[in-house]
């Protein structure tokens, strides 16, 4: 457990430079969009003089010099305040951690899915290598990999939703229904079926493909001959010799896939209609509202860092060798 | 026996190289079978399939020519995945070699920078460099290889790693080449076909993600794209729904006959190694 603690303290210490050069990069590309946040207010207004827009300008620090201000973003963030959203005239903090639980809740269902699906129908392909099943659903898996998560968004939509009314079109809950508690919950499920469907199919193709071939790759190994060797059943040896060992790079794939998912979010919250993190962004892109924008990023960067940090965790736990030879 | 003989008994490759060789041949054709603008109104809006001889495929919401405009669109996406790949692997590529041969402090900064490219998700980078830049078509591929070129930076390096210790590179520097010679002629050139199997995986991602770019309305507007299509046909998607599907079977196509062609490859590559 100490090897852990030790990894994990290494690691965040190591992404605290890292993302410096997000937030200093992403400031640095975004104050090079046309208009700032002076002009954004001016345009939902209606307009106003010269001696109002400088007075804006100078009320929000944009008569300042782009390092000054950048100084000012970042002490600012120190004090956990994202500053204040232009298009929505909120504090941008409060407006995503609104939405991120709908996001969360959204990937989460889509990944564990994913994962649970993904491995078994993986281990099934890798279970004889080359057999007919393992063709079939290595070509399947290929297959629903290279379909859009967009795409297969709208075609379950329209087959689901739209023909068979099984599921509602879009939204996360129904509108002013008035339900509470349980009946509150049900609801919002109905409403996530079809986009987490849409999530998990692609996931679950993934999975299925980094299991497959991961036990592939230990079929080859001397210890699975040993085993062989020493007459343990066919099924044992899949299960608890070659599965196992293959299991853990899906977990460091999980890690990797985090910023992926989180973009994945943003169409397939816009396919459904779904409130959430992903559409705030396009949102802001819509609103021309860069602090949404850079909070948004941010937040995203922080979080696929908090993802594999997690994901360090878990191989340190599940895998003695990682992290043992730190110095102390 | 040579490389095009092992690639033949792959059947993955087989029908990736069809899928491909259909669909470039109808990006290259697409301006000899339908001259002039796919944008342009050809016919009376929503045509069914099969209702006007000269409309096979009929038209969409504004009148425009569906065969047309999936034809034009093929193009797009070939030239946008490919353009995006290619800028990705060689960017990548060249940070890589110069960290890896670089090392010390050039090293650890260079690879700060491909972590902070990792950690920011890839198709919200593109969003941001798209809507400050402004949508064109040379801009979304730089957006799409901004999230892509990371993969090949460190498989670069790792190589480069290995490669900096062999003598060659010692007897270069003997003979006084410049470091940076070294690094661009000798090293990367040795780094790069690792770095190519990448291809595959980064052309059909950056198919997929300008599709959704351009499905969010992001795209070169003078341009058709079948990720606009899907989002022009989802206007009507509950009387039309085929202007939406028959873009995304198009897509699918494309990005399938890319992971099937560099499946192809990679047995034929492994073939050869195993026969020694």
């Amino acid at each position: 457990m100490k090897r852990a603690w030790r990894l994990l303290l290494r690691r965040s210490l190591t992404s605290i430079p890292v993302l410096m050069l997000v937030i200093t990069g992403t400031f640095l590309l975004l104050e090079n969009a046309s208009g700032d946040a002076a002009d954004a207010y001016l345009v939902a207004i209606g307009g106003g003089d010269a001696g109002y827009v400088a007075d804006l300008r100078a009320e929000y620090g944009l008569d300042r010099s782009v390092w000054v201000r950048l100084w000012f973003y970042i002490s600012n963030l120190a004090q956990l305040d994202l500053g204040q959203s232009v298009a929505l005239n909120r504090p941008i903090l409060d407006v995503i951690l609104e939405r991120l639980p709908v996001t969360l809740w959204l990937m989460g269902s889509a990944v564990a899915l994913s994962f649970v699906f993904g491995s078994l129908l993986g281990v099934l392909a890798g279970a004889r290598p080359g057999s007919a099943t393992d063709r079939t659903l290595s070509i399947g898996s290929l297959a629903l990999y290279s379909v859009p998560s967009f795409w297969l968004g709208l075609v379950l939509s329209v087959v689901f939703a739209v023909q068979l009314r099984w599921f509602p079109v879009s939204g996360i809950e129904t509108i002013a229904s008035g339900k509470t508690g349980l009946a509150r919950a049900g609801d919002i499920a109905l409403h996530l079926v079809l986009p987490v469907a849409s999530l998990a199919m692609l996931y679950l193709a993934l999975f299925l493909r980094l299991m497959r071939a991961g036990m592939a790759e230990v079929w080859r190994q001397d210890f699975v001959l040993a085993a062989r060797a020493r007459g343990i059943k066919h099924h044992k040896i899949i299960l608890q010799h070659i599965a196992r060992n293959a299991l853990l790079p899906l977990i460091t794939m999980l890690g990797l896939q985090a910023a992926g998912m989180l973009g994945g979010s943003v169409v397939i919250e816009g396919v459904f209609g779904i409130p959430g993190f992903g559409r705030l962004a396009a949102e802001a892109v819509s609103g021309r509202d860069a602090p949404l924008l850079m909070g948004v990023i941010l937040t995203s960067s922080i979080l696929v860092i908090l993802v594999n940090l997690a994901v360090d965790m878990v191989y340190a736990l599940l895998d003695p060798r990682v992290g043992a030879s730190d110095p102390a | 026996m040579n490389f095009v003989a092992r690639f033949i008994r792959s059947p993955e490759g087989i029908a990736g190289l069809v899928l491909l060789s259909l669909l470039a041949a109808a990006a290259l054709l697409a301006p000899v079978f339908f001259p002039g603008d796919p944008l342009a109104i050809e016919g009376r809006p929503l045509l069914r399939p099969f209702e006007h001889p000269g409309l096979p495929l009929g038209t969409d919401r504004l009148g425009r020519d569906v065969m047309a405009e999936l034809f034009h669109g093929a193009r797009a996406s070939m030239i946008v995945g490919i353009s995006a790949a290619a800028v990705a692997i060689l960017v990548g590529a060249l940070v890589g070699t110069l960290a890896g041969f670089g090392g010390g402090l050039i090293d650890e900064a260079l690879m700060r920078v491909v972590e902070a490219f990792q950690i920011v998700p890839g198709f919200l980078l593109a969003l941001a460099f798209v809507s400050v830049v402004g949508p064109s078509l040379t801009v979304v591929v730089i957006a799409i290889a901004l999230g892509s070129w990371t993969g090949p930076a460190r498989l670069a390096r790792a190589e480069v790693l290995s490669i900096r210790e062999r003598d060659f590179v010692a007897a270069a520097r003997v003979i006084g080449m410049h470091p940076l010679e070294i690094a661009v002629k000798e090293v990367l050139p040795l780094a790069l076909p690792p770095v190519m199997a990448l291809t595959s995986v980064i052309v059909a991602g950056a198919v997929l993600t300008e599709a959704a770019l351009s499905f969010l309305g992001l795209g070169d507007p003078n341009i058709v794209t079948w990720g606009s299509m899907i989002a022009e046909g989802r206007n009507v998607l509950r009387s039309a729904a085929y202007l939406s599907i028959v873009p995304g079977l198009g897509l699918v196509a494309l990005v399938l006959g890319v992971y099937l062609f560099g499946e192809g490859l990679v047995e034929a590559l492994a073939r050869r190694e195993g026969q020694g």
